[in-house]
C-alpha cells in the first residue's frame, strides 16, 4: 500500500461524492459545494499522478495545473454564490 | 510489519471521505460549510503526504479559506433574506418542486457507475508513466527560479497563469454587475473582541502574506499563496468595519484588479521580439521579472478575493434607487 493508491481511491471516491451531491441535491449552496468537492477530487488525482517514490521529487507540472484549477474554482464559485444571492433576494421580492 | 505511515495514510483518506459525506448529508448549512473548511483543511494535509507542499498552502488558503468565507458570507444574505437572521434554528433551504424519489435514485445509480469506472480505470493504468520531471528538470536553470513550481507556473506555463488572473478578473467583473443595486444584508456584529483581535493578527498576517510570495522563489509558496494569506487581511478589514467601501474607491479598486493581468500582458509584450516570444525572459532578469509580476500578481490577487468577499460593488443607495454618481 503506496500513498498514491490510497488517496488515488479516496479522490475518487471524493469525486463521486460531489457528483451525487451535484445532481441529487436539492438546495443551491449544496449543489455549488459538491461541484468544489468534484474538483478537489480531481486535483487529488492529479497529485497522484505527480508523486514519484520517495526520495525522487514529484513532478511539477500536474502541480501547476491544480493551483491554477483551485483559483479558477474560487472564481467560478464566486460568481456561483452571487447569482444564488441576487436569486434569493428576487425571489423574496416576489413573495412580497 | 506495517508502516505506521499507511495506518496514517489509511485514517486519513476514510476521514477525508466520510467528512464529503457528512457535509453533503448534514441538514443545518451552518454545520455543511464548517464541514468542508475541515475536510479541505485535510485534503491539504492528504496532499503535504503526497509531497505537493505548494498545493497543499494553496488548497488551504483559497480553496478552503477563501471558499469558506465565501460560502459563509452568501449564508449570512440567505438568512438576511429569509427572514430567519437572528434565529439558531438550522436552515434548510427548501425546493419549490420536490424532485422525485426515483429520479434522485437513478442520478445517484448513474454517477456511482460513472465512479466505478474512474475506479478500475486508475487501477488499471500503467504505474508511473513518463511525466514531466526531466524535461522540467533540464530546463530550470533557464527559468531564473529555484522552485519547480514556480518555475513552471510563471515561466514554462506562463500563459496558463496570466489566463488564471485574466478568469480571476472576470469573476470580480461578473460580481460586481449581478449584484449592481442589490441591498446588502447588514454586516454581523463582531463585538470588542474582533477588534482586539484584528488589531493584533493584521501585522502577523501581513507579514506571513509576504514571505510567502518572496519564498516563492526557491521554497513552496508564491504569488497564489500569498495573494491568499493577503486577502484574509481585506476581510479582516472589512468585517472589523475598519474599512468601509465607500463609491469613491470604486476607482482604485478597479486599478487594483487590473493590476496584476496589466503588469503580466506587459512583460509579456515587452520580452517579445528581438528574435524572443512571449514570455521567454531574458535570462539576467528572470528572476527580477518573475519577482515583479508576481508581486504585482499577489496585489491584484488579495484586492480581487476581497472584493469577492465583499460581493456588490460599493455605491450610495438612496431611497428612491440606486445612486451611481
Amino acid at each position: 500500500m503506496t500513498p498514491d493508491l490510497i488517496y488515488g481511491l479516496c479522490g475518487i471516491a471524493v469525486f463521486g461524492i460531489g457528483l451525487v451531491g451535484a445532481l441529487c441535491a436539492q438546495d443551491r449552496l449544496r449543489r455549488v459545494l459538491a461541484l468544489k468537492l468534484c474538483s478537489v477530487g480531481a486535483g487529488f488525482l492529479l497529485v497522484v499522478g505527480a508523486w514519484r517514490e520517495p526520495p525522487a521529487a514529484p513532478d511539477p507540472v500536474p502541480h501547476a495545473l491544480v493551483i491554477t484549477g483551485i483559483v479558477v474554482m474560487v472564481s467560478a464559485t464566486a460568481v456561483a454564490l452571487a447569482l444564488i444571492r441576487r436569486l434569493q433576494t428576487l425571489e423574496a421580492d416576489d413573495e412580497r | 510489519m506495517t508502516d505506521p505511515l499507511v495506518i496514517f495514510d489509511l485514517l486519513l483518506a476514510l476521514a477525508i471521505v466520510a467528512l464529503a459525506v457528512a457535509a453533503l448529508s448534514v441538514r443545518d448549512l451552518f454545520a455543511m460549510i464548517v464541514l468542508f473548511v475541515i475536510f479541505g483543511l485535510l485534503s491539504a494535509l492528504a496532499w503535504v503526504r503526497l509531497s505537493a507542499p505548494d498545493v497543499a498552502l494553496a488548497e488551504a488558503a483559497i480553496g478552503t479559506g477563501v471558499t469558506g468565507a465565501l460560502l459563509l458570507k452568501t449564508l449570512h444574505h440567505l438568512r438576511f433574506v429569509s427572514g430567519t437572521l437572528g434565529q439558531q434554528a438550522a436552515l434548510g433551504v427548501t425546493p419549490v418542486t420536490p424532485v422525485p424519489v426515483g429520479v434522485t435514485l437513478a442520478n445517484a445509480a448513474f454517477c456511482g457507475l460513472i465512479t466505478l469506472g474512474l475506479a478500475v480505470a486508475f487501477l488499471g493504468a500503467p504505474a508511473a508513466g513518463p511525466g514531466f520531471d526531466a524535461l522540467v528538470a533540464e530546463a530550470m536553470p533557464l527559468s531564473g527560479v529555484d522552485h519547480p513550481v514556480t518555475g513552471v507556473l510563471l515561466n514554462f506555463r506562463a500563459y496558463d497563469t496570466l489566463m488564471e488572473v485574466v478568469v480571476l478578473l472576470a469573476a470580480v467583473i461578473a460580481v460586481w454587475q449581478i449584484e449592481r443595486g442589490l441591498s446588502d444584508a447588514p454586516a454581523p456584529a463582531m463585538g470588542e473582541v474582533w477588534q482586539g483581535f484584528g488589531r493584533l493578527a493584521l501585522p502577523a498576517i501581513v507579514v506571513v502574506g509576504t514571505y510567502l510570495l518572496w519564498v516563492g522563489a526557491e521554497a513552496p509558496g508564491g504569488a497564489f499563496q500569498g495573494g491568499a494569506v493577503l486577502a484574509a487581511v481585506g476581510l479582516l478589514l472589512l468585517l472589523t468595519r475598519a474599512y468601509v467601501p465607500q463609491p469613491g474607491h470604486r476607482g482604485i479598486a478597479r486599478g487594483a484588479f487590473v493590476l496584476g493581468t496589466a503588469a503580466f500582458a506587459l512583460v509579456a509584450l515587452l520580452v517579445a521580439g528581438g528574435g524572443r516570444v512571449a514570455f521567454e525572459y531574458p535570462l539576467e532578469h528572470a528572476k527580477t521579472l518573475i519577482l515583479l509580476i508576481e508581486g504585482l500578481v499577489t496585489i491584484s490577487i488579495a484586492v480581487t478575493l476581497a472584493a469577492l468577499f465583499h460581493g456588490r460593488e460599493p455605491v450610495a443607495l438612496t431611497k428612491g434607487g440606486r445612486d451611481d454618481a
